[in-house]
């Protein structure tokens, strides 16, 4: 693979409701901020890739409403309906094909339309949408299946929430920094068991951008270039039925395959800090056995470990995640953004020391149907 | 945000799109639904090449790639895989909460089958066994059968 980098990155604070912005108007800052970070002018942007999807945003071809606002005007612009880390792969193929620089931007409003009807909506019409299914109980199914496999206690799962609120007091774009317990997740109400309010994401509203350059533009830019070392996605079944909800098989392939263009062996000794994509408490550790992390089953061990806390060997969600703030599909990429940021040495008082290599992960569809894994660096 | 707009409601629009669409469910689906709406029966396909009985049924495998022509009986029984009680409730939902969701192997097939308990939800447990309840007027929907029961 040719060199690219991340030049620039941006993100507007996420919260419940954003009501003094339109979605142009978020995507409008974060281009702007996102240039602004590079040094570069948007006639440097000969490519734009925005992230976005028709039934969240309630309009079709929801890309073209904010194709002006992104700079998109006289330039090749497309749009990619799922997570943002997809939407950032699309516009790295574009810098490999030939483009100088791809801006990628995303936005995202939950408080304009509703979550369960929408993600109801991403299953078949024929056999399962009728059952009323959305992402919180599709999910929920997962966690009992992954829990029961293993004999998970919801306690390691609440551990995820709590480390990860608490991560984002550090995090100033963070929408859900809190102080809580273990008892506090565990008493907050029911929504779909084993889950509970404090082990599901917000709804919340942001936007996100980041550009992705060839050399020449990299070598252009002011700030630290963030190389992409390696990349990959797969896919896995589409019915749920179909796939053995504890072992995320799709994210092992992405891993393994991103991880060999890495040239990195052994993830834990190599990664220095990883930000993943948890809309639900249990998916942190399911998605770092995944990752390659730990062996299958023991991912909720983690926490208790002191592996994945912010002193820990690796580090994971320094930003608070997706627990803390979760615009669909702008989530994913702001987990590239955040890896970027920890290895510009950028991360405020989030910052993991010395990090120089960082993994981020996204996912599309219920349970994780198909996950994306990047590895960045600050060397070449 | 404009000094001016923290101390007023910000105007908004109120929209709702309803878009009618009629989903031809296919030659497999068809058969399926049919068979659950006139026979009480539940159908599956079996992979010629790799012998996975799927239920709903399948025209083609996506694991091996080849088209699947071959109709099975499953049964209306089978084991639960996976649950989940929801406790919330909007409106696509088929029915008030609590409800459970549940991933049920039914007999005789190779992949998990979701549909819904209505009944006894503090007894659910993965492993049990459930059978299908069958609804008195049916219409070919996934909703003929109203729910599973614990055996
Ligand atoms: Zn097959």
């Amino acid at each position: 693979m040719d060199n690219a980098a991340i030049v620039g990155v941006a993100q507007t604070k996420y919260e419940r409701r954003k009501k003094d912005q339109i979605f142009a108007d978020m995507v409008f800052d974060v281009t702007r901020a996102a240039l602004d970070d590079a040094g570069l002018g948007i006639g440097d942007i000969d490519s734009v890739v925005t992230v976005s999807n028709d039934f969240f945003d309630g309009r079709t071809i929801s890309g073209m409403a904010v194709g002006d606002a992104c700079g998109g005007e006289d330039k090749n612009i497309s749009t990619v309906s799922g997570d943002g880390t997809f939407g950032a792969f699309y516009g790295l193929m574009r810098v490999l094909s030939g483009y100088k620089a791809t801006i990628v931007v995303a936005h995202y409003k939950g408080s304009e339309g509703s979550v369960p009807i929408t993600t109801n909506g991403m299953f078949d019409p024929i056999f399962h949408r009728h059952l009323g299914l959305d992402a919180i109980s599709s999910a929920a199914i997962q966690a009992n299946v992954y829990m029961t496999r293993y004999g998970i206690r919801e306690e390691d799962m609440a551990q995820v929430s709590v480390k990860n609120h608490g991560n984002a007091k550090n995090n100033p774009f963070a929408q859900l920094p809190m102080d809580i317990t273990v008892a506090d997740v565990m008493k907050s109400r029911k929504i779909a068991e084993p889950l509970k309010l404090l082990d599901c994401c917000p709804i919340s509203d942001g936007a996100a951008a980041i550009i992705i350059a060839n050399e020449e533009i990299a070598a252009k830019g002011t700030k630290k270039p963030v190389w992409i070392k390696g990349v990959a996605h797969c896919c896995e079944e589409y019915f749920l039925g179909d796939r053995d909800l504890a072992n995320p098989v799709a994210l092992r392939d992405a891993a393994k395959r991103a991880y060999a263009m890495a040239g990195i062996k052994d993830p834990v000794a190599e990664i220095d800090v990883a930000e993943v994509l948890e809309p639900f408490s249990y998916m942190e550790p399911l998605w770092l056995e995944g990752l390659g992390f730990c062996k299958p089953g023991e991912g909720g061990q983690l926490i208790g470990k002191g592996m994945t806390t912010m002193g820990g060997k690796l580090p994971v969600n320094p930003s608070g995640g997706a627990l803390s703030a979760n615009p669909i599909l702008v989530a994913g990429l702001a987990r590239l953004i955040e890896a970027a940021l920890q290895v510009r040495g950028e991360a405020g008082a989030r910052q993991v020391k010395n990090a120089d290599t960082a993994l981020a992960h996204g996912f599309n569809g219920p349970c994780g149907q198909s996950h994306c894994v990047w590895i960045v660096s600050g060397k070449k | 945000m404009a000094e001016w707009l923290k101390n007023v409601e910000p105007l908004t629009l109120k929209g709702q799109i309803a878009v009618p669409y009629t989903w031809w469910v296919g030659e497999t689906g068809s058969r399926f639904l049919i068979s659950l709406r006139d026979d009480q029966k539940i159908l599956g396909t079996r992979c010629k090449a790799c012998g996975t009985v799927y239920v709903p049924p399948r025209k083609n495998c996506g694991r091996c790639f080849v088209d699947i022509d071959e109709w099975v009986d499953v049964a209306d029984e089978g084991v639960i895989e996976g649950y989940t009680i929801v406790h919330y409730a909007y409106p696509v939902q088929p029915v008030k909460p609590p409800f459970a969701y549940v991933l049920i192997k039914l007999d005789g097939t190779d992949v998990g089958f979701l549909h819904l308990i209505k009944n006894d939800l503090g007894r659910i447990k993965n492993g049990l066994r459930v059978k299908a309840k069958f609804k008195g007027e049916r219409t070919g929907s996934i909703l003929d059968i109203d729910s599973f029961e614990l055996i």
